[in-house]
């Protein structure tokens, strides 16, 4: 591994002793010989297993539910509807007050997404579980649907989430997250050239090789112990404290192993209704989901819609850039609502730039409700505005790096959400690639500093 | 229902145990026998975690029937390192980062065995066709061929 330390010099006192240097990763033995730990690896004697019966439909109102079929089936110990959920109705991020409260753990009168759980089985074998999940009959009543972001901004869109009351996120601000710097209108009009593009994205599953899940053992004390490939533990333990009015004292998490994460497991979906089931049963209890469910049922990374509008002069410099962007959180919150936030801090880019108006929306949809992966709300952002810079540069016939130079942000400049501009090193960046990548830039740019005023 | 007697090797100890037909071989390692290196990542065969060598040959263990084992010797990676000390593969997966969260890796290590127990000393393009089964959704593909490339040298050094 080479390492350069001609950036920064003058501002490092160290001789980096530690990076470049290989160190042999602490779970890598347990990996090599099948000895670590993951969930799933857990078995108890008598374990029941919890299967979902789940929405056939996107949207539809819930008339009965009938499981007497279901629960004269061999092998079925229990059937769990919403009723039997102590704190039914919930929302992830409560916990850092961002409410309202909008998804059932088990549906309730309606569903609003093809896949959400309505009822829970448990039996003696995964096999029983399927059975009679398959004879659980549920009436319902198909009601019209909206999959598609605009349209479910439209006055007269199917309403996707009563608890909400419209289909989109009510911030603080408004119906959108919002950034306003300088003045958008007053830098469009003097631009040499607008260009306005739109850029939109599909979800996309994280489809980690272990598949979501926990086990619940309980301790024979009316305290519960469960194993978990969270990403996020201590969202679980609490948002299943609230869920099951339970004091966390009661529940006894462990977790860390995780089967390949990125981001899809960081909603509270299973450990509730696992662990409310080894309460009923005092059996311990596995909730695991099918490769299928993994795919269609574990929130995805959300569809976006980001439209830019950009005012760029000759010489290279962005004058005004107005972005609105959309967020589809499908049917409930989850993390969505700050995934969009954070595409309003965000969409600026690393440019300066200083006439900026941002609007982010986060959309309620009769899709598969989305959350976290890795760098969402900015992500699909970054590939929006990195093929907006390449079109503008083209626009004005100027290099696109050398026109990414011109509009980098350096330290000290103001960025549109009033944080100033710390430790950048996008140019340092920039010219270390220009090296690696064989992608010459005029002299001039490999002069300049993030960091040295009037370099 | 009537269970059905069932006995094997698994690295190197006899096993013997009721199943119900239909168990899986992934199923029986794991909730009988307690062998829980071969993974379930897709029960469909897609997957690969769950690879394991049954007499000689790579298997899933998720398609294979634990009654239609009976008399195999089975290979699975918890009964690679003998007495301590890890298999070259194992080493090799360890000295070249090979592992990322870890869930592939029991099948990674049995697919390349089963390459390198036929194969002692693979082309790159022989390591990539014998992963090509076992997916690792880290993508950490690269360290792999190359401790699967490493393994194999070192195999053919200590041979020399």
């Amino acid at each position: 591994m080479e390492l350069r330390k001609n950036y920064f010099a003058d501002l490092r006192k160290d001789d980096l002793h530690e990076i470049g240097q290989p160190r042999p990763r602490s779970d890598s033995p347990g990996h090599v010989t099948g000895k670590t730990a993951f969930f799933a690896d857990r078995n108890f004697p008598g374990m029941l297993h919890l299967k979902m019966v789940r929405s056939p439909h996107h949207h539809a109102r819930i008339r009965s539910i009938d499981t007497s079929e279901a629960e004269k089936h061999p092998g079925v110990v229990k059937i769990l509807t919403a009723k039997d959920v102590p704190h039914n109705v919930y929302t992830i991020l409560i916990l850092i007050q961002i409410g309202p409260e909008d998804e059932t753990v088990l549906a309730d009168g309606k569903v609003r997404w093809k896949g959400e759980a309505v009822v829970a089985v448990l039996a003696e074998t995964e096999r029983a579980a399927q059975e009679a999940a398959a004879k659980v009959k549920v009436d319902y009543e198909v009601l019209p649907a909206v999959f598609d972001m605009e349209e479910a901004l439209k006055p007269d869109a199917p309403l996707v989430n009563e608890y909400h009351g419209q289909n989109y996120y009510l911030y603080d601000s408004g119906e959108c997250r919002k950034v306003r710097f300088g003045d958008v209108e007053a830098g469009f009009a003097g631009a040499d050239h607008i260009l306005e593009q739109s850029y939109q994205s599909s979800p996309i599953e994280h489809a980690p090789t272990e598949t979501t899940g926990c086990v619940v053992a309980p301790e024979g004390n009316d305290r519960f112990t469960c194993y978990t490939n969270t990403q996020a533990m201590f969202f679980t333990l609490d948002n299943t404290s609230i869920i099951l009015q339970m004091p966390g004292s009661k529940l006894h998490f462990v977790g860390g192993t995780v089967g390949g994460g990125f981001g899809g497991k960081v909603d509270v979906i299973v450990e509730p209704i696992a662990i409310l089931g080894a309460k009923l049963t005092g059996r311990p209890v596995c909730f695991i989901y099918s490769r299928e469910e993994e795919m269609q049922i574990s929130s995805p990374r959300a569809a976006e819609k980001v439209v830019i509008k950009d005012g760029v002069m000759k010489d290279g410099r962005i004058v005004a850039r107005k972005v609105t962007g959309y967020t589809d959180a499908g049917a409930y919150s989850r993390h969505s609502p700050y995934g969009a936030q954070k595409g309003a801090g965000h969409y600026p880019g690393p440019y300066t730039i200083p006439n900026v108006w941002i609007d982010t929306y986060c959309v309620y949809t009769n899709r598969t409700p989305s959350s976290a992966m890795r760098g969402f709300g900015v992500t699909i952002g970054d590939f929006a505005l990195e093929v907006q810079m390449d079109k503008l540069a083209r626009l004005i016939g100027m290099d696109p790096l050398e026109f990414r130079f011109i509009n980098a942000y350096r330290d000290g400049d103001m960025k549109a959400h009033r944080q100033p501009t710390e430790g950048a090193a996008l140019i340092e960046c920039m010219q270390e690639a220009s090296r690696a990548a064989n992608w010459p830039v005029a002299e001039k740019y490999l002069a300049m500093s993030s960091y040295v005023k009037g370099a | 229902m009537a269970k059905i007697p069932v006995q094997f090797t698994l690295n190197g100890s006899e096993k013997a145990e009721f199943i119900d037909s239909g168990t899986t071989l992934l199923q029986a390692l794991r909730d009988k026998i307690g062998d829980t290196s071969p993974k379930g990542g897709c029960h469909q065969g897609t997957c690969g975690a769950c690879s394991v060598i049954i007499d000689g040959e790579l298997r899933l263990s998720c398609l294979t029937l634990a009654e239609t084992c009976n008399g195999a010797t089975i290979t699975t990676t918890s009964g690679l390192a003998e007495g301590g000390v890890l298999h070259p593969l194992q080493r090799a997966f360890l000295d070249t980062f090979a592992t990322q969260c870890g869930f592939c890796t029991p099948g990674m290590i049995m697919a390349a065995k089963a390459l390198l127990d036929h194969t002692p000393n693979p082309s790159r393009d022989e390591v990539v066709e014998a992963l090509s089964g076992n997916i690792c959704r880290c993508t950490g593909y690269e360290p792999i061929i190359q401790a699967v490339l490493t393994a194999a040298r070192a195999n053919s050094q200590n041979a020399a």
